[in-house]
């Protein structure tokens, strides 16, 4: 079915983005990775806006929504990933231990 | 014929979004990745023309390739030293990373070959952009006015965070 080839690529895309989530050490890889799994959730919203609810744009305007919310969630993290640099003199998070005890 | 050329082009489109989404997680030097994230995000523009979503496409060039990879280099650059390929990028978590994806994958695709789908066979409103400005105006009006709230929020907070302490 021709769906499912499009669930299949979100997935895959989704996976690789937690890979990345699990093992990248700096900080703004991480956000990248992030980048990768909001947009394999956006590839799910429009394609069963196109196949399964294809009488309205729901999905299309979830979509929308997600990619605004991900400028923003991008602008506050790099705002912190900055400070971070500026306090520790790196973004590598395994060394940046001060909120776990 | 139609549908040939549109599975053709579906594949490559994945074939590229696939390798330099991992080229993005893998890459030891993080200014690559960024490039490279760029052509991922490129690739899902061209999905979104392939799902009949031209209006997503031209916003996901613009905010996507456009703001936030410029954003994301930006940074890069100010965080100088990490752009040298000397230092590891990897924490010691890949093998276990490869197993939780691969068990993710496995899970998800499998929940999709078995579930019944009821696709439904109808085209999408004709005038796709013009609906879905008349949608954010009427039924999507409430939404679309805390988005942008949303968006003050995140501007206001990313100059208090970044800025000199007493400036």
């Amino acid at each position: 079915m021709i769906m499912l080839q499009y669930l299949a690529l979100a997935a895959i895309l989704f996976a690789i983005g937690v890979f990345g989530v699990l093992t990248r050490r700096n900080a703004v890889g991480i956000l990248m990775s992030l980048e990768l799994m909001f947009n394999a959730a956006n590839i799910n919203f429009v394609t069963f806006n196109k196949f399964i609810a294809p009488g309205g744009l729901t999905g299309q305007i979830f979509a929308a929504f997600v990619i605004v919310i991900a400028a923003a969630e991008a602008v506050v993290g790099l705002a912190i990933v900055l400070l971070l640099y500026r306090n520790w003199k790196g973004i590598n998070v395994d060394r940046i231990n001060i909120m776990k005890w | 014929m139609q549908t040939d050329t549109v599975q053709l082009v579906f594949y490559l489109f994945s074939f590229l979004i696939i390798i330099s989404a991992i080229y993005v997680v893998t890459l030891k030097n993080i200014f690559h990745s960024a490039i490279f994230l760029v052509l991922t995000l490129f690739g899902v523009a061209g999905i979104y023309i392939l799902l009949h979503a031209e209006f997503l496409a031209a916003v996901q060039v613009l905010i996507y390739v456009g703001a936030v990879s410029v954003l994301m280099i930006f940074a890069i650059m100010l965080t100088t030293r990490l752009a040298s390929r000397e230092i590891k990028q990897s924490n010691e978590q890949v093998m276990a990373g490869i197993f939780i994806c691969a068990g993710f994958l496995l899970a998800s695709l499998g929940s999709f070959a078995n579930t019944v789908w009821r696709v439904v066979d109808k085209p999408l409103p004709e005038n796709n952009t013009l609906t879905l400005g008349q949608l954010l105006m009427n039924e999507y009006v409430l939404p679309f006015e805390v988005v942008s709230i949303v968006l003050l929020a995140a501007l206001i907070g990313a100059i208090v965070l970044a800025r000199k302490e007493g400036a």
